[in-house]
């Protein structure tokens, strides 16, 4: 096996167990924790797929801005020492019996499919100066429209979270 | 490598935020798995930009991280306005809006 393909399997194991973490875990804080150790692994995935650009920014936006802002909210709400109430167990029961019936659906259909293999090597396509050249050529509309996207969001967070 | 390993990868990290969606109470939570599936969309996309060639999904990726900041940052000032009103963010107490 070359290195690509051990880092592959050492960083699918640790993203899995640490999502089933995220599920399981009773403290919503070990929640958030394990949620990260998720985040950078699938950026190592990233970087494995020769998507630095991505990988950069997927760090910076998930591990460096939404992920504080979740452990804001719960440290704010003072919820890491309360007992969550829990489901019942029938239907957490029928919970993990549906995501395992979409997880079998999902597998059947897809391991028929006709694919191939991943190019070895590293290519140019994840590199800044291309996405720069595609992201200001191809797609400079969805571009602007989702700045407007973030002034509405932006706007709508600060009329929400205003007392009145 | 084939590409089927990262299909099955994020087949199951799908799998398990949908499972979490479902069986968990705590709002916060909810989200986070929402967040992992978002996560598991975005590491099949580039999987299949790498396979193709094309620059194009790396973009959409690009995008789909946009709309979940802009998302979360909604949600969770909705969420901290539950807490105010109810003192909780059970989900279950969110079937009745109203009062």
């Amino acid at each position: 096996m070359s290195l690509p393909v051990i880092l592959f399997w050492i960083l699918a194991v640790i993203s899995i167990l640490s999502a089933i973490g995220v599920v399981m875990a009773k403290n919503p804080v070990h929640s958030v924790l394990l949620l990260i150790v998720t985040f950078f692994t699938i950026a190592g995935l990233y970087i494995l797929l020769n998507a630095q650009f991505l990988a950069v920014v997927h760090i910076i936006v998930y591990a460096g801005a939404i992920m504080v802002l979740f452990l804001f909210v719960i440290m704010l709400m003072n919820l890491n020492a309360s007992g969550e109430p829990q489901k019942n167990n029938l239907v957490k029961f029928a919970g993990v019996i549906s995501g395992g019936i979409l997880l079998i659906v999902l597998v059947a259909v897809l391991k028929q499919a006709n694919t191939g293999m991943l190019a070895e090597g590293s290519d140019h396509i994840g590199l800044i100066q291309n996405l720069g050249q595609a992201l200001f050529k191809d797609f400079v509309l969805p571009f602007e429209v989702s700045s407007i996207l973030f002034l509405s969001a932006m706007i709508g967070a600060i009329v929400i979270g205003k007392r009145e | 490598m084939p590409i089927q390993n990262y299909i099955w990868l994020s087949i199951a990290l799908f799998c398990i935020g949908v499972t979490g969606v479902l069986i968990r109470r705590n709002a916060i939570i909810v989200f986070m798995c929402i967040e992992l599936m978002l996560n598991a969309v975005n590491l099949l996309l580039v999987s299949l930009s790498k396979y193709h060639h094309d620059a194009s999904a790396q973009i959409f990726v690009f995008f789909i991280m946009a709309v979940a900041a802009a998302e979360v940052s909604v949600g969770l000032a909705i969420i901290v306005m539950v807490y105010r009103h109810t003192k909780s963010v059970d989900v279950n107490i969110l079937n009745r809006l109203k009062n």
